[in-house]
C-alpha cells in the first residue's frame, strides 16, 4: 500500500536482526523502503590506535581480537604487512598451516551464516542444523589451536603451534563428515521452497553497482564479479594451491545477484575450503614452523626494521586490506585496517531500496555484516595534535566522495 | 553453591552487544543450539529487554552504547540479573587503553555474574547461566517475602 506519506523508521542499534551495533534509518512509504541511511560507528573501539601504543608482536594479539569470526584474516593480513617491512619470510611449512587455518576459518564463518541466514527468515530449524553440522569443525580448530575461537596462531615468520602427524586422520575424518553432509546442506538450502520464496529476487545488487560500490568478496561473486585475492594475487600456500573464484552460474548458469545467488556462492566456497585443506594436508613439507623461534631476537630484528608493507587476505566475507609503516622503533608508526564489511556497506543501499521492511533482515544480512571489523579509527597528524576522525565521519567522506565520482 | 531443585519458569535472555568482537557472541549462540542445547530447559534469547529475565551483555562499552545499556538496564523489568560475558567486558581485556571505552561493564550498570574468558567456552556461559538462575531464585524469594509482610 502507498499513502504518499513517507516515514522515516530507525532500526538500531541494538536489534533482533543483528548481533551487532549498527543503526539504520529507513525511508518508507507503506511496506516499501523508499530509501536507507547507515550509520556505523556503534562498535568503534579504536584498535588502530591501540596498535600505535604496541609492538608489532603485540598487536598480532590485537589484529585478532578485531573479530572474533574471521580472526585468522586480521592477523594473516598484518603479519604479512610487517613481513613485507622486515623481509622475514614465512616458513614453507608455515604457510601451509596457514592455508589451513584460513580454509577451516571460511568453513566455519560461511556456515555460521547460513544459520543466520536460515533464522532470519524464520527458519529456526535450519538454524539449528547448521549450528550443529558446525560444531564439529569447531573442535577440529580447537584441537590444531587450542581455542574454539580466537586461537593466537600467527606470528611474525610463522605460526606458533604445528599440525602433528597424528592429527591428521582426524582433520580427515571431519572433512569427510562434511563432504558426506553437503548434499544435505545443499538440498536444505538450495531447493527448499521457503527460501527460494524469500530469497530469489530479493536484495538484487547488479553487476555494475557491485563494480562502481567496489563490493567484494561472496557479495561481489553472487553477483558476477569473479573478485577473489588468492585468485588475482595468490601468496602463501595458495602459490602451489590454485584457486578460482567462484560466482552462482557455475551451479545454475546464471547470474541474478540476489540473496539466493549469495546462499549458493557461500556454499560452494565451503566445498571448495574442503578441497583446499585436502591439498594443503597432501602437499604440506617437512621443516621448521617459525623463521625466527627465539623472540626476543625477532623484535630486535623488528626494531630494525624501516618502511611501509602491505598484507591482504581474502577474509570469508572478502578481501581485507593491511597497511602498516614501521618507522625502525619498537613501536608500529601506522596502522590502517580496511575490512571487507566497509567496502559492503555501501552495496547495502542498491539492495535495500525498494524491498519490503520484512525483508530487510535477510537483506540486511546477506553481505554478511561484521561491524566489529568495520568501525575503527583512523589517526591524522595536523601539525603536532594527532586528530581522529571516527568512523561514522569516515563514512560520511566515503559517500560524498562517491557522489562525486558519480556526478 | 545450591542448584535449585525446580525451575518454576523459564529464564528468557537479551543479549546485548556493547561493541564486541564477535567471539563472545557466537559462543552464546553456539551454547543455544544443538551442541550443548540450553533451549532444552526453556533458556531462550528474546527480541526486547522487557521480557527478559536476564540481561547478558558482551564487549567494553563503547561511547556511544553507554546511555543505550542504561536505558536497556531500566527497561528490564525486576528482578533481574546482569550477566557479563567475556574478559574485555569484566575488565576492558586487550582494549584497555582504548580512548572510546566508557567500560567496563560494572561501570555502566550493576553486573551480577562475571563469565571469564576470550572468548569463554560454552560450558562457562551454561554455568554462568546456572549461577544467574540461582541468584534469581534468590531474588524472586525476597520479593515473595516482603510482599507476604505487607
Amino acid at each position: 500500500m502507498s499513502g504518499g506519506a513517507e516515514y522515516s523508521v530507525p532500526v538500531g542499534p541494538i536489534h533482533a536482526a543483528l548481533e551487532e551495533p549498527v543503526l539504520f534509518n529507513f525511508k518508507v512509504d507503506g511496506e516499501r523502503v523508499v530509501d536507507v541511511e547507515v550509520v556505523p560507528g556503534q562498535n568503534h573501539r579504536g584498535v588502530e590506535w591501540m596498535g600505535m601504543q604496541r609492538n608489532p608482536v603485540q598487536v598480532i594479539y590485537l589484529a585478532e581480537k578485531i573479530c572474533g569470526i574471521c580472526t585468522v584474516c586480521h592477523a594473516y593480513s598484518f603479519v604479512r604487512a610487517v613481513e613485507h617491512i622486515s623481509g622475514i619470510e614465512s616458513t614453507p611449512r608455515a604457510d601451509y598451516i596457514r592455508a589451513i587455518l584460513a580454509e577451516l576459518e571460511r568453513m566455519h564463518s560461511h556456515l555460521l551464516w547460513a544459520g543466520i541466514a536460515a533464522h532470519e527468515i524464520g527458519f529456526d530449524s535450519l538454524l539449528h542444523y547448521t549450528w550443529k553440522v558446525r560444531e564439529n569443525e569447531m573442535d577440529l580448530r580447537e584441537m590444531i589451536t587450542g581455542n574454539r575461537v580466537h586461537y593466537d596462531m600467527f606470528m611474525i615468520g610463522g605460526v606458533r603451534r604445528d599440525i602433528k602427524q597424528d592429527q591428521i586422520p582426524k582433520i580427515l575424518e571431519t572433512l569427510k563428515y562434511y563432504k558426506d553432509n553437503f548434499e544435505k546442506l545443499g538440498k536444505l538450502f538450495l531447493q527448499d521452497k521457503v527460501i527460494k520464496m524469500r530469497t530469489q529476487g530479493v536484495g538484487v545488487l547488479t553487476k555494475e553497482d557491485a563494480l562502481k560500490l567496489c563490493a567484494v568478496g561472496p557479495t561481489a561473486r553472487a553477483s558476477g564479479v569473479p573478485k577473489d585475492v588468492r585468485q588475482d594475487q595468490p601468496f602463501g600456500a595458495y602459490l602451489d594451491i590454485p584457486v578460482k573464484a567462484i560466482t552462482p552460474d557455475a551451479l545454475t548458469g546464471e547470474v541474478h545477484g540476489d540473496v539466493y545467488d549469495r546462499i549458493i556462492v557461500r556454499l560452494l566456497e565451503v566445498k571448495q575450503s574442503i578441497e583446499i585443506i585436502e591439498e594443503c594436508l597432501k602437499r604440506m613439507p617437512e621443516g621448521p614452523i617459525l623463521a625466527e623461534p627465539n623472540i626476543t631476537r625477532l623484535l630486535i630484528q623488528l626494531k630494525k626494521a624501516h618502511g611501509e608493507g602491505i598484507g591482504r587476505h581474502e577474509a570469508p566475507r572478502g578481501e581485507v586490506y593491511h597497511y602498516v609503516r614501521m618507522d625502525a622503533s619498537d613501536k608500529v608508526t601506522a596502522w590502517k585496517v580496511r575490512a571487507p564489511t566497509y567496502a559492503n556497506v555501501m552495496p547495502w543501499v542498491p539492495m535495500l531500496k525498494g524491498q519490503q521492511i520484512a525483508d530487510i533482515p535477510i537483506v540486511a544480512a546477506s553481505t554478511d555484516p561484521c561491524m566489529s571489523c568495520t568501525d575503527r579509527a583512523v589517526v591524522v597528524k595536523e601539525g603536532q595534535k594527532p586528530y581522529m576522525i571516527s568512523g561514522e565521519e569516515l563514512h560520511k567522506m566515503s559517500v560524498e566522495k562517491t557522489r562525486r565520482m558519480m556526478a | 553453591m545450591k542448584l535449585v531443585k525446580s525451575l518454576d519458569k523459564s529464564l528468557w535472555v537479551f543479549h546485548v552487544n556493547s561493541g564486541s568482537c564477535n567471539g563472545c557472541d557466537i559462543e552464546i549462540v553456539a551454547a543455544l543450539t544443538p551442541r550443548y542445547d540450553v533451549e532444552r530447559f526453556g533458556i531462550k534469547l528474546v527480541g526486547s529487554p522487557r521480557h527478559a529475565d536476564v540481561l547478558l551483555v558482551t564487549g567494553p562499552v563503547t561511547k556511544p552504547m553507554r546511555e543505550r545499556i542504561k536505558r536497556i538496564y531500566d527497561q528490564t523489568p525486576d528482578p533481574k540479573v546482569v550477566m557479563c560475558v567475556g574478559t574485555c567486558g569484566s575488565t576492558g581485556g586487550v582494549f584497555y587503553d582504548s580512548y572510546t571505552l566508557d567500560g567496563p561493564i560494572d561501570d555502566v550498570i550493576p553486573v551480577t555474574i562475571y563469565v571469564i574468558g576470550c572468548p569463554p567456552r560454552p560450558e562457562a556461559i551454561i554455568d554462568g547461566v546456572v549461577k544467574a538462575w540461582a541468584k534469581l531464585e534468590e531474588l524472586r524469594g525476597e520479593t515473595k517475602k516482603k510482599e507476604g509482610k505487607k
